[in-house]
C-alpha cells in the first residue's frame, strides 16, 4: 500500500525544530563553533561530506556539518539538497592526477619508486593511544622540513604498464561526455564511468564493508595498493565564449590505484588488472574501498564468475547512496497510521475467520 | 606557476586568469584601492554562482567519468573608457564580489595602459603567496619521505 499523508501537528513540529536549534547550540556558556574551526580542525569530516555530498566547497560542507550537529550523513543530505538550487555552468576537463602536487604518495608494491615514498601527515604508524594532552589547548610542534624533489613523481602503475604487465586503461579520445547520474537514471549493465561516479558519491561505510568482503573471500581478487596519493590538482574548464581552457581553481583529491590478480585468457597473456578510487579531499579509506569495489564490479568484463555481493552491480549501485538509503529506511518512522490500520484489519479478519471456523469445528457443525 | 600553464600553447591571458581564480577577495580589493582613480566599468553579466562538474579519468589515465561537482562563479564586465575591453572570470567558490573583481582585472590586464600596474600590484603578490604555500607544503612533505627495508630471509631457510 502506498504511503498516505497525514495533516496537522504544525505547532508541535515547529516546537520540535526550535528545540533542535537549542540542542544544536548546546550549553551557551561553551563558545560556539565557527565554520572556519570546523573546516580547519574537523577537516576530514568536511572532506567526507564534500565527497559524498558531491560538491567541493569547504565552507558549505562545514555549514552542513554544523547544522546537522555533526551527523555526517545528515550533512551529506543537506549538501545534496542545496545542489538542486544551483545551475550547472560547466564540465571540467578530466583532472590530471599525474600532475598532482602530491603531499602524500605511497606504494605497497615497490620499495624504491621514482619520487620516493612520502608519508605526509598520516594516522598510519601511530599507536592509536588517546593523547590526553589534546584535552587542553595544545601546543603543536613545528613540522620538519627537507629539500623536496623537483620532479613530479610518475604513476607507479605506469612502471608495470611500460612492461605490458598490467591491463592498460581504455582511452577513447572521441568520448567527450561520460554518463552523468545527476541527470540520467541508473541503467544496467552500467558503464564503468557510471559505476565510478556512483562509487565516488557512495557511502564510505557501505563501500568499506563490501571491499572488506572481497578480501575475506566473497569475490576474491587479491589486491595490492599499487599507489595512494593525496594532493592538489587544478580544475580546468573551457567556456564556449572564451574559446580556450582556463584554470578555475585548485582542489585536493585522494587517489588509490590497486593492482589485482592477473587474469589470462586464450587471447590475452597473464597480466595484472586495476581497480580505481578517487575522492575529494583527504579520504584514503574511502578511496581504497572504492578501488576494491571498482575492481570487483569489473568481474563480467574480465570473464570472472559473478558470485559475490561486491561483484553484483545492481546490488552495489542501487544501495551505495546513503541519501537514498537513509531516506527510505527513515521514512518508516513517519506516521503510517492508515497503512497499519489496513494491515491490522486484515490480521483481525484472518484470525476472526479462523476463530469462527474453530468454534464451528468445536460445535461439530462442520464435522 | 599552475600546472596547466606549463603547456607551451597557453597564452598570457590563461596564466593571469588562473592566478586571478586563486586570488583572495582581500588581495583584489587591495589592488583595486591602490588603482586611483578607479577606471569606470559596467557589468555585462552579473556574477552568477553555479556548479562545475569535475571529471576524473578511470585509472588516472583512461576514459573520463564524473567525480562530483564544485561551486564556481562567473562574471563579465566591460571597461567604460577606451579601450572598452571585456573582462571575464570563472572562479571556484561562491563569492560574487571576487568574481566581479577577477573579471575587472582580466579586463584591465588586457589594456596596454594598466596591465603593468596590475601585474605589479596584484599578480606578483598572488604568485609569491602561492609559491610560498607550495614551497612550505613540499618541504614539510619531503621530511616524511621514508625508506623501507625489506627483511630478507637468511639463506638456507625455506
Amino acid at each position: 500500500m502506498a504511503y498516505v499523508a497525514v495533516k496537522g501537528g504544525e505547532k508541535a513540529i515547529d516546537a520540535a525544530h526550535r528545540l533542535l536549534a537549542k540542542e544544536r547550540r548546546g550549553d551557551p556558556a561553551v563558545p560556539e563553533l565557527s565554520l572556519d574551526q570546523i573546516s580547519q580542525q574537523l577537516s576530514l569530516s568536511v572532506d567526507r561530506v564534500m565527497t559524498e555530498g558531491s560538491i567541493y566547497d569547504r565552507e558549505l560542507a562545514a555549514l552542513a556539518i554544523k547544522q546537522a550537529r555533526g551527523d555526517l550523513v545528515e550533512a551529506i543530505f543537506l549538501l545534496r539538497a542545496y545542489r538542486a538550487t544551483l545551475p550547472r555552468l560547466a564540465e571540467s576537463k578530466p583532472i590530471e592526477t599525474n600532475r598532482m602536487r602530491a603531499r602524500r604518495r605511497i606504494s605497497a608494491i615497490f620499495k624504491d619508486v621514482p619520487g620516493g615514498q612520502v608519508l605526509g601527515g598520516t594516522f598510519d604508524y601511530t599507536h592509536r593511544l588517546l593523547d590526553f594532552t589534546l584535552a587542553a589547548p595544545s601546543v603543536f610542534p613545528d613540522a620538519e622540513i627537507a629539500e623536496p624533489s623537483d620532479t613530479m613523481p610518475p604513476h607507479v602503475l605506469a612502471i608495470l604498464g611500460d612492461e605490458g604487465l598490467i591491463q592498460p586503461e581504455r582511452r577513447d579520445e572521441n568520448l567527450q561526455n561520460p554518463p552523468d547520474l545527476t541527470r540520467e537514471p541508473l541503467e544496467f549493465p552500467a558503464a564503468r564511468a557510471t559505476r565510478l561516479q556512483n562509487l565516488a558519491r557512495g557511502d564510505e561505510g557501505f563501500l568499506l564493508s563490501l571491499g572488506y568482503s572481497t578480501q575475506r573471500g566473497y569475490g576474491r581478487n587479491h589486491p595490492f595498493a599499487g599507489e595512494i596519493r593525496i594532493g592538489e590538482v587544478e580544475v580546468v574548464i573551457e567556456p564556449e565564449e572564451l574559446g580556450f581552457p582556463v584554470v578555475i581553481g585548485e582542489i585536493t583529491v585522494t587517489e588509490c590505484e590497486t593492482v589485482n590478480q592477473f587474469s589470462g585468457s586464450k587471447s590475452e597473456p597473464a597480466q595484472f588488472t586495476r581497480g580505481y578510487g578517487l575522492t575529494f579531499g583527504e579520504a584514503e579509506r574511502k578511496a581504497m574501498a572504492m578501488a576494491l569495489v571498482d575492481r570487483a564490479l569489473r568481474a563480467t568484463e574480465l570473464g570472472e564468475d559473478v558470485s559475490a555481493p561486491a561483484q553484483d552491480e545492481e546490488f552495489v549501485l542501487y544501495h551505495s547512496d546513503n541519501v537514498e538509503a537513509s531516506g527510505f529506511v527513515q521514512h518508516l518512522k513517519l506516521p503510517h497510521y492508515v497503512d497499519f490500520q489496513s494491515e491490522l484489519n486484515i490480521v483481525r479478519k484472518i484470525r476472526g475467520d479462523e476463530q469462527v471456523a474453530d468454534e464451528a469445528l468445536a460445535e461439530g457443525i462442520l464435522a | 606557476m599552475p600546472d596547466g600553464l606549463s603547456d607551451p600553447s597557453h597564452t598570457a591571458r590563461q596564466e593571469w586568469m588562473a592566478l586571478l581564480a586563486q586570488a583572495s577577495r582581500e588581495e583584489m580589493e587591495e589592488a583595486w584601492r591602490l588603482m586611483l582613480p578607479n577606471p569606470p566599468y559596467a557589468i555585462l553579466r552579473k556574477a552568477e554562482t553555479g556548479l562545475a562538474m569535475v571529471r576524473g579519468r578511470a585509472g588516472g589515465t583512461g576514459n573520463p567519468f564524473n567525480l562530483g561537482e564544485m561551486t564556481m562563479t562567473r562574471c563579465a564586465v566591460r571597461l567604460e573608457a577606451e579601450p572598452r575591453v571585456v573582462g571575464l572570470s570563472y572562479i571556484a567558490g561562491r563569492d560574487p564580489r571576487r568574481a566581479e573583481l577577477a573579471a575587472l582585472f582580466d579586463a584591465l590586464l588586457q589594456t596596454p595602459q594598466l596591465s603593468a600596474d596590475v601585474k605589479r600590484t596584484l599578480l606578483t603578490p598572488i604568485r609569491r603567496r602561492l609559491d610560498e604555500t607550495r614551497r612550505v607544503r613540499a618541504a614539510e612533505s619531503a621530511a616524511t619521505r621514508v625508506d623501507f627495508f625489506t627483511l630478507v630471509r637468511e639463506q638456507g631457510v625455506e
